[in-house]
C-alpha cells in the first residue's frame, strides 16, 4: 500500500491549492461521500453543484477542517488537513475563510464588531488600524453605513455581505461560500456574484462556491463540479457543463424532475 | 423478537451511553485545562459572565436562602422547645446552612438559572453555525465560550454561597427574635460558639465543586446541541436535570469526604 502523501510531496507535485483524495464520509448508516477526488489551483473559482443532500456543504466543511473524513486525504496550501488537531488548525484558517449559509454572525455583536472579530482574535490591538480595515472590508461589500447595526436588524443579503466582509478581512487566500445566493432576490443575488468576482479579480482569491443558482454558476465559475450519489459526476468548465449530453447534468441545470403529474 | 432482545441489551447500551458521556465530559475538561494554561483569559468576557452569573443570580439565591433559613428555624424551634433546647436553634441552623443547605440550594438555583442559560446560549450558537464560525476564524470554542463562563462561575459561586448562608441566618434570627421573642443574645451566642471556620470552608469548597460541575455539564449540552430549536430546548432541559441530580449525588459523597477532613462537632 502506498504511504500517505506528505506535505512536501503535495506542494512539489503541482501548484494546486486544494486537493481532495478519495474522500469518504458517512453519517450513521448514510454514506454521503463515496470517494471524492478534486483539485483546485490558485485563483480558481469552483462551483459545487448537485441535488440537495448530496454532500456539497459536507465536502466544503472537510476543506476547512470542520469535519473529518472517514478515509481519504485533504491538502490545503500544503497542509495535510486531516492530520491536524483542532488546536493546530490556526495556520490553515488564516489562509482559508468561509461564508456560512445564514451568515453565522454573532448575535451580540454589531456589524463592526463582527467584522473586526478575526483581526482582534489574530492579536491585532491597534484600534485605528482595525477600524480602517473594517471600513475597507465593509466598503468592499457596500455596507460601510451599517457599522452599528446588529445582525437581527439586517436583511438576508446584508447578513451575507457582512459574512463576506468578515471572511475577507484577514486577506485569506481562499474563501469558501456556502450557498451565498440562497434566499436572495435576483438583484441581491447579483450583488453577491459581483462580490465574488471582485475578490477573484482584485485579490486572486481561490474560491469554492456551493450553489443551486445556475445563473451564478455560469457567471462566476472557472470550473464546475457536480456531486451526484456521493461522487463527482461531472467536472469541467461552464461551457462543457452547458454542452454536456449527460441526462443527470442536463436535468439538473434545466431544473427538470422525473416526477410527473 | 426485537423487543425482548432490545430489552436485554438496554442495560448494556445505557452503560455504554453513560461511559461515552463521561468520556465527552473528560475531553471537555481536558480542553478547558489547556485553555486555562494558555493564559488567554479574555477578561472582558469573564467580567460580562460575572455580571450574568453572579450579579444576576443574587435575587434568586438570597430569596431561596432566606426562606429556607426561616422555615427551617420555624419547624425546628417548635420541636426543640419540647426538649427545652430552643436556644440552640441558631447553632443547628447555622451549621446546616454553612455545610449543606447554603451551597446545595445556591447550587440548585444556579443550575436552574445559569446552567439553562449557558446551554441555551451555546446551543443556539451551535445550531446557527456561530460555533463553526469561531472555529473557522481560528478560535477554539472552549477558549471563547467555556473558559470565561468557568472563570466567572469560580469567582461568583463563593459569593452566592455566602449570600445564601448569610440571608438564611438573618431570616432565622428574625424568626426566633421577632416570631418567638427569644432574646437575641441566646441565638447569637449559640450560633457563634458552634459555627467554626471549617463549616464555612466546607460550604465554599462545595460551592467551587458545584460551580465547576454546572459549567461543564451545561456547556457540554450546549456544544452538543443538534437539530435546531428542538435540540437546543432538549439540551437546556438536560443541562438543568443532569446538573441538579449530579449536584445532589456529588454533595452526598463530598459531605462524607469533607467530614473526614473537617469532622463535625469539633471546635
Amino acid at each position: 500500500m502506498a504511504a500517505a502523501p506528505s506535505m512536501s510531496q503535495n506542494t512539489a507535485a503541482d501548484d494546486s491549492f486544494i486537493e481532495l483524495r478519495g474522500l469518504h464520509k458517512r453519517f450513521g448508516r448514510q454514506e454521503i461521500l463515496c470517494g471524492i477526488d478534486l483539485t483546485l489551483k490558485h485563483g480558481e473559482t469552483l462551483c459545487l453543484i448537485g441535488p440537495s443532500g448530496e454532500g456539497k456543504t459536507v465536502t466544503m466543511k472537510h476543506v476547512i477542517g470542520l469535519l473529518r473524513p472517514d478515509s481519504g486525504d485533504i491538502f490545503v496550501a500544503g497542509m495535510h488537513v486531516n492530520k491536524l488537531k483542532e488546536r493546530e488548525m490556526a495556520p490553515l484558517r488564516q489562509k482559508v475563510g468561509m461564508l456560512f449559509q445564514g451568515g453565522a454572525l454573532f448575535d451580540r455583536m454589531t456589524v463592526e464588531e463582527n467584522v473586526a472579530f478575526p483581526l482582534w482574535e489574530s492579536g491585532l490591538r491597534d484600534r485605528a488600524e482595525i477600524k480602517r480595515r473594517v471600513l475597507e472590508a465593509l466598503e468592499a461589500v457596500d455596507l460601510a453605513e451599517h457599522l452599528h447595526k446588529y445582525p437581527t436588524s439586517l436583511s438576508g443579503g446584508m447578513r451575507k455581505r457582512t459574512g463576506i466582509a468578515r471572511a475577507i478581512i484577514c486577506r485569506s487566500e481562499c474563501i469558501l461560500y456556502d450557498e451565498p445566493n440562497s434566499g436572495l432576490d435576483p438583484i441581491g443575488s447579483d450583488i453577491i456574484d459581483q462580490m465574488i468576482l471582485r475578490m477573484q479579480k482584485r485579490y486572486g482569491v481561490t474560491s469554492i462556491v456551493v450553489t443551486h443558482d445556475m445563473r451564478s454558476v455560469f457567471k462566476i465559475s472557472s470550473r464546475v463540479a457536480m456531486l451526484y450519489r456521493g461522487k463527482i459526476h461531472f467536472l469541467g468548465t461552464p461551457e462543457q457543463l452547458r454542452a454536456s449530453s449527460d441526462s443527470v447534468v442536463q436535468d439538473f441545470i434545466n431544473g427538470r424532475s422525473d416526477v410527473t403529474g | 423478537m426485537d423487543a425482548p432482545v432490545g430489552l436485554l441489551t438496554l442495560p448494556g447500551r445505557t452503560f455504554l451511553h453513560f461511559l461515552t458521556y463521561l468520556g465527552q465530559l473528560s475531553a471537555l475538561m481536558r480542553e478547558l485545562t489547556i485553555a486555562l494554561r494558555s493564559r488567554v483569559w479574555r477578561l472582558k468576557l469573564v467580567a460580562q459572565q460575572i455580571v450574568a452569573i453572579g450579579y444576576g443570580s443574587q435575587a434568586v439565591v438570597i430569596v431561596t436562602g432566606a426562606f429556607t433559613g426561616a422555615v427551617f428555624t420555624f419547624q425546628s424551634y417548635a420541636k426543640f422547645k419540647e426538649f427545652g433546647f430552643e436556644t440552640t436553634v441558631g447553632a443547628v441552623v447555622s451549621v446546616a446552612l454553612c455545610r449543606e443547605l447554603g451551597p446545595v440550594l445556591a447550587g440548585l438555583m444556579v443550575a436552574g438559572r445559569v446552567g439553562a442559560a449557558m446551554a441555551a446560549d451555546i446551543g443556539t450558537m451551535k445550531v446557527t453555525e456561530q460555533v463553526d464560525a469561531l472555529r473557522v476564524m481560528g478560535v477554539h470554542p472552549v477558549d471563547y465560550l467555556v473558559l470565561p463562563r468557568f472563570l466567572a462561575m469560580m469567582v461568583s459561586m463563593p459569593f452566592l454561597v455566602a449570600e445564601s448562608v448569610s440571608f438564611g441566618l438573618i431570616a432565622s434570627y428574625m424568626v426566633t427574635s421577632v416570631g418567638y421573642d427569644m432574646p437575641s443574645a441566646w441565638y447569637l451566642t449559640h450560633m457563634i460558639d458552634h459555627t467554626n471556620m471549617e463549616d464555612l470552608t466546607i460550604g465554599m469548597i462545595k460551592g467551587f465543586v458545584f460551580g465547576m460541575l454546572i459549567t461543564l455539564i451545561s456547556c457540554h449540552q450546549g456544544l452538543s446541541a443538534e437539530n435546531g430549536a428542538v435540540g437546543v430546548g432538549a439540551g437546556t432541559t438536560r443541562a438543568v436535570v443532569i446538573s441538579s441530580l449530579v449536584l445532589l449525588i456529588v454533595n452526598f459523597f463530598l459531605s462524607i469526604a469533607l467530614n473526614y477532613i473537617f469532622p463535625i462537632g469539633t471546635v
